[in-house]
């Protein structure tokens, strides 16, 4: 009973759905301030992320005519449950060693389940840009999905023996030094970093809410509560993938005295990639977003992975 | 089986209520429909019922950006009637203003065109440059849009000469800065990827929908009133007429861009050999007849009718701005493009809007009442700080 409630109150508080909420608007706010210096502004202060929150819980949920109640307003707790599980199953397993077998499969497993949600809740919305926006969703998911899967498995390769807890990856990089330090999962990062720009749904691949084509898409009829479980669940996948890629390729988050440092050091770096990439680009089409995953972006996840099997 | 897709008449990329509704297959846009009227102010009426002098501030304000270039058309209209030619300083301050406005408003696009593609950083940096030419236009007209500068005969108000050397400072600059923003975008893979071969208007197409300006300019048709038919300095200074054959976004946008490098030049020329003297030739009054104004505007040319008959207000004013025009050519050019490209290659003619917000009173200590003399009050001291520190 008392582990029960231990892990209920890690998935609801710490490190689970309050922890990564807050953690998650104070990295937006780091998106917002850096973006803000790229683009000459002076940018908001820290509580705004906060505040718009908390402005949008206090509004009313519309729900469209031809809306299905049910899909539309269950489809956005789906994906922020999900990504508040992946945040829990992540610190713990980095500050208690608490994995079991096959939980990489499991967050990876999870990880898609805010896209899937997003696309019920548009779909279900009846409203024409909202499908637009979920059709360019589950291409872009298809598109993404298995080049993601090639770099991570390439970490499972790289460990010997393989494995796929979290925690044997992080042993088997404290005793080897970090996976980053390989030539193989230098390339997997990089399409890590490239597909979290489009499991973001960040520029340039903000395709299924372009604001300026489709009118934001997916969330085109959400508002209130609703629209602010959504947004939520983009500020805690904004915390949840940096710290999903520190623990596979860049061992793990360490809290022991300058440790800490560190840590924050190579989130912020990850973060600040992120952000920069979402400034100096455009957003792509659909077609040129599947053609660049499937195309390039496979092909580097493929020669990450047969360098890794041939041991580099 | 096709879906109807709307745009507007409330959307993020127009500024004004504009209707379109898109029959797309997938993503793949079948046809087009355009609803117009949905800001009928009833200006040409409005002109029938005012005096001629209040009527150029009138058709000032049909656009917050072409101000200018209504203003000019308007009076070039009237000069008609009345058969009176301009004094030469007035006639190179009307194209330094008009010039300027041009500038201003191709960079306003360049900005609309990052946010339309999702490029947040060219909107900021595009409407950062934009900021030193309203500043210059502040500096010269005393306002930053609607400057209430142009009157028959000639300009409202002579400038000093300590204006100039800021003015032509910012413009080297501005110069510069455009050429770098033209570097980025041209050797972006990316924006290519996104505008090359995107929206194609043939030039058979351009022709047999009468497209003008940037537009016609874009796919391979070399018109411009400014050469065709001089007015203003236009003729007096060395400029060339920017033409690209490939009628798509990239061609327009290419345009527009090298346009502003083009508009600097001008801007400085006239500065330069900017003539001593009178401002304006005095209009007593207007007799019986009719004329018209051509001005190329920053979107296309702008064309004003008037038909005097003989008392102090006209008879008929009729207005057609480029954008009536432009506007058509958008069924050829989005057929086969998809949604993605939609509003993009809407706003590739640049849609005139008309809404530009002066003045936002703050007071930390509280909220501010103020009127209409208070805010006079606080536009003509910053203008004066302006001038000063341009």
């Amino acid at each position: 009973m008392a582990s029960t409630l231990g892990l209920l109150l890690s998935f609801l508080i710490f490190p689970g759905l309050l922890f990564t909420a807050a953690m998650g608007l104070a990295t937006q706010w780091v998106d917002r301030k850096v973006s803000a210096l790229v683009q000459w502004r002076v940018g908001p202060p820290w509580y705004q992320p906060f505040a718009d929150i908390l402005k949008l819980l206090g509004k009313e949920i519309v729900i469209p005519a031809g809306a299905r109640r049910a899909g539309f307003l269950f489809a956005p707790m789906a994906g922020f449950a999900a990504v508040g599980v992946v945040s829990t199953m992540l610190w713990l397993t980095n500050l208690n060693g608490a994995g079991f077998v096959g939980d990489l499969i499991g967050v990876i497993y999870l990880l898609t389940i805010p896209s899937l949600g997003i696309i019920l809740g548009a779909s279900a919305s009846s409203n024409p840009l909202a499908s637009v926006g979920a059709s360019r969703e589950m291409k872009l998911v298809l598109a993404y999905e298995l080049p993601f899967i090639i770099a991570i498995f390439t970490a499972v390769t790289k460990v010997s023996p393989m494995t796929l807890r979290l925690d044997g990856i992080l042993e088997y990089q404290a005793a080897n030094g970090v996976l980053l330090g390989n030539v193989s999962c230098i390339l997997a990062f990089i399409v890590c970093i490239l597909v979290a720009q489009a499991k973001l749904t960040y520029p340039p691949f903000d395709i299924p809410e372009a604001d300026t084509e489709i009118m934001d898409g997916t969330h085109i009829e959400y508002s209130g509560a609703a629209l602010a479980i959504i947004k939520l669940q983009q500020a805690m996948l904004l915390f949840t993938l940096p710290i999903l890629f520190i623990t596979v390729f860049w061992g793990g988050l360490v809290f022991s005295g300058w440790n800490i440092l560190y840590t924050i050091v190579k989130y912020l770096i990850i973060i600040v990639i992120i952000v920069l990439i979402k400034n100096v680009n455009p957003r792509v089409r659909i077609d040129q977003a599947m053609r660049f995953f499937w195309g390039p972006v496979t092909l580097i996840a493929v020669v990450g992975m047969v360098l890794a099997i041939l041991g580099f | 089986m096709s879906t109807t897709i709307p745009i507007g008449p409330f959307h993020p990329v127009l500024e004004e209520p504009e209707y379109i509704t898109l029959q797309v297959e997938g993503e793949t846009v079948v046809s087009a429909d355009i609803e117009l009227g949905r800001i009928h102010r009833g200006m040409e009426l409005l002109a029938q019922e005012k005096t001629f002098d209040q009527d150029v501030f009138l058709v000032e304000r049909i656009c917050g950006i072409c101000s200018a270039s209504h203003s000019w058309a308007a009076t070039l209209a009237m000069e008609d009637i009345v058969g009176i030619t301009v004094p030469d300083r007035a006639r190179y301050l009307r194209t330094i203003v008009h010039e300027l406005e041009r500038l201003h408003s191709h960079m306003l696009w360049v900005g609309l065109a990052g946010h339309i593609i999702g490029y947040w950083t060219i909107f900021m940096w595009g409407w950062k440059y934009r900021e030193p030419v309203l500043d210059a236009l502040e500096a010269i007209t005393g306002n930053r849009n609607n400057y209430a500068w142009y009157c028959p005969g000639g300009v409202r108000r002579d400038v000093p000469d300590e204006v100039w050397p800021p003015v032509l400072k910012s413009m080297d600059e501005f110069a510069e800065k455009t050429s770098m923003l033209i570097n980025v975008i041209l050797n972006d893979p990316v924006i290519l990827g996104r505008l090359k071969g995107v929206g194609i208007l043939t030039k058979e197409d351009a022709i047999a929908y009468g497209v003008l300006g940037p537009t016609a300019r874009g796919s391979g048709v070399d018109i411009d009133v400014r050469r065709d038919e001089p007015y203003g300095a236009y003729d007096e200074v060395d400029w060339d007429v920017i033409v690209q054959p490939d009628g798509d976004c990239l061609a327009v946008g290419v345009v527009r861009l090298l346009e502003m490098i083009e508009a600097t030049k001008i801007i400085k020329q006239c500065i330069k050999k900017l003539p001593k003297g009178e401002i304006r030739n005095e209009v007593r009054e207007i007799p019986r007849g009719e004329g018209i104004g051509r001005i190329e505007a920053p979107r296309g040319e702008c064309f004003h009718f008037i038909r005097s008959n003989g008392t102090n207000m006209p008879e008929r004013h009729k207005m057609r701005a480029p954008t009536f025009l432009n506007i058509p050519s958008y069924r050829p050019r989005v057929k086969g493009e998809t949604i993605s490209d939609a509003t993009l290659i809407f706003a590739v003619i640049d849609p005139c809007y008309s809404c530009t917000e002066r003045i936002a009173a703050i007071d930390p200590g509280g909220s501010k009442i103020a009127n209409g003399r208070d805010l006079m009050k606080l536009s003509h001291q910053k203008t004066e700080w302006l001038r000063k520190n341009l």
